[in-house]
């Protein structure tokens, strides 16, 4: 029998948009049966910190992309810069992405962690940023493995496909 | 466009072996795929999930994806990994007699 194949996904951006890559990409392997790990970094911690998973945000500031389509308007006008700074432009842009995602049928970032653990996946928190962000085991989505060093990482992804997000 | 004979019944297939013409499936070859993707039996359960996936391929022409398959039945993710190992997407789509399931989620 062939050898399975693996992928192994870093996640190391907390920002709700940044939070998908992987698990859409993570979702289609398991679904084709390749083996998933997911090794959560720095910034990325946030989608398994308990306290955190439910309240990722996207700003729109500094987002060239975002333009303001998202809200109904039509054409590619951007969102002045100035307005990004105010208060509850953040909250405004993370709704709107939120609600686009659900009429996907995309699930929010933890029901989606739940979805990848019960297909098989594998989640570990990194060493360096428990210590950095004075995080336990304890603070962390049920499905998290351990909290594993850099070195233990590369073991563990031997002849995996490793995408850095 | 390829053919292949599955349980004694000629249909067309795609060069991935997934089958083109959903009306040429029936329960017989559904028992000879499954075979073919390692599931010896094919359990209540499993029949469960083939059934939702051909109710919805007869209705929008495409393969359900896995979230619209545990919606749809009630059947956990974790089951489902369970009932189709190792690849539960492809598996049940190519076992219903449908192409790969379309979505993402």
């Amino acid at each position: 029998m062939e050898e399975t194949r693996k992928v192994a996904f870093i996640c190391s951006k907390g920002n709700l948009d940044m939070a998908y890559p992987a698990l859409v990409m993570g979702w289609a392997a398991l679904g084709n049966g390749i083996d998933v790990t997911i090794f959560f970094t720095f910034w990325g911690m946030d989608l398994i910190n308990k306290a955190r998973v439910d309240h990722l945000e996207i700003p729109p500031l500094a987002n060239a992309s975002m333009k303001m389509n998202m809200m109904g308007v039509p054409g590619y006008i951007g969102i002045p810069q100035i307005l990004g700074v105010l208060p509850g432009m953040t909250p405004l842009a993370t709704a709107l992405m939120k609600s686009k995602m659900k009429k996907l049928g995309v699930p929010p970032v933890r029901e989606y962690l739940e979805m990848m653990v019960d297909g098989g996946a594998k989640l570990y928190a990194c060493k360096m940023s428990v210590d950095m962000f004075d995080l336990k085991k304890e603070d962390f989505i049920d499905g998290v493995e351990d909290i594993v060093t850099a070195g233990d990482f590369m073991d563990m992804t031997e002849g995996a496909q490793i995408i850095f997000i | 466009m390829a053919t292949k004979t599955i349980s004694g019944k000629t249909v067309q297939v795609n060069d991935e072996g997934f089958m083109t013409n959903p009306a040429e499936w029936d329960k017989d070859i559904a028992v000879e795929l499954a075979k073919e993707e390692g599931i010896a039996e094919l359990t209540d359960a499993h029949w469960k999930v083939i059934d939702y996936c051909r109710a919805e391929g007869a209705k929008s022409g495409k393969a359900p994806t896995l979230r619209q398959i545990t919606t749809g039945t009630g059947i956990s993710t974790k089951e489902l990994f369970g009932l189709y190992p190792k690849g539960p997407a492809k598996k049940v789509a190519r076992i219903s007699g449908l192409g790969k399931p379309e979505g993402c989620v």
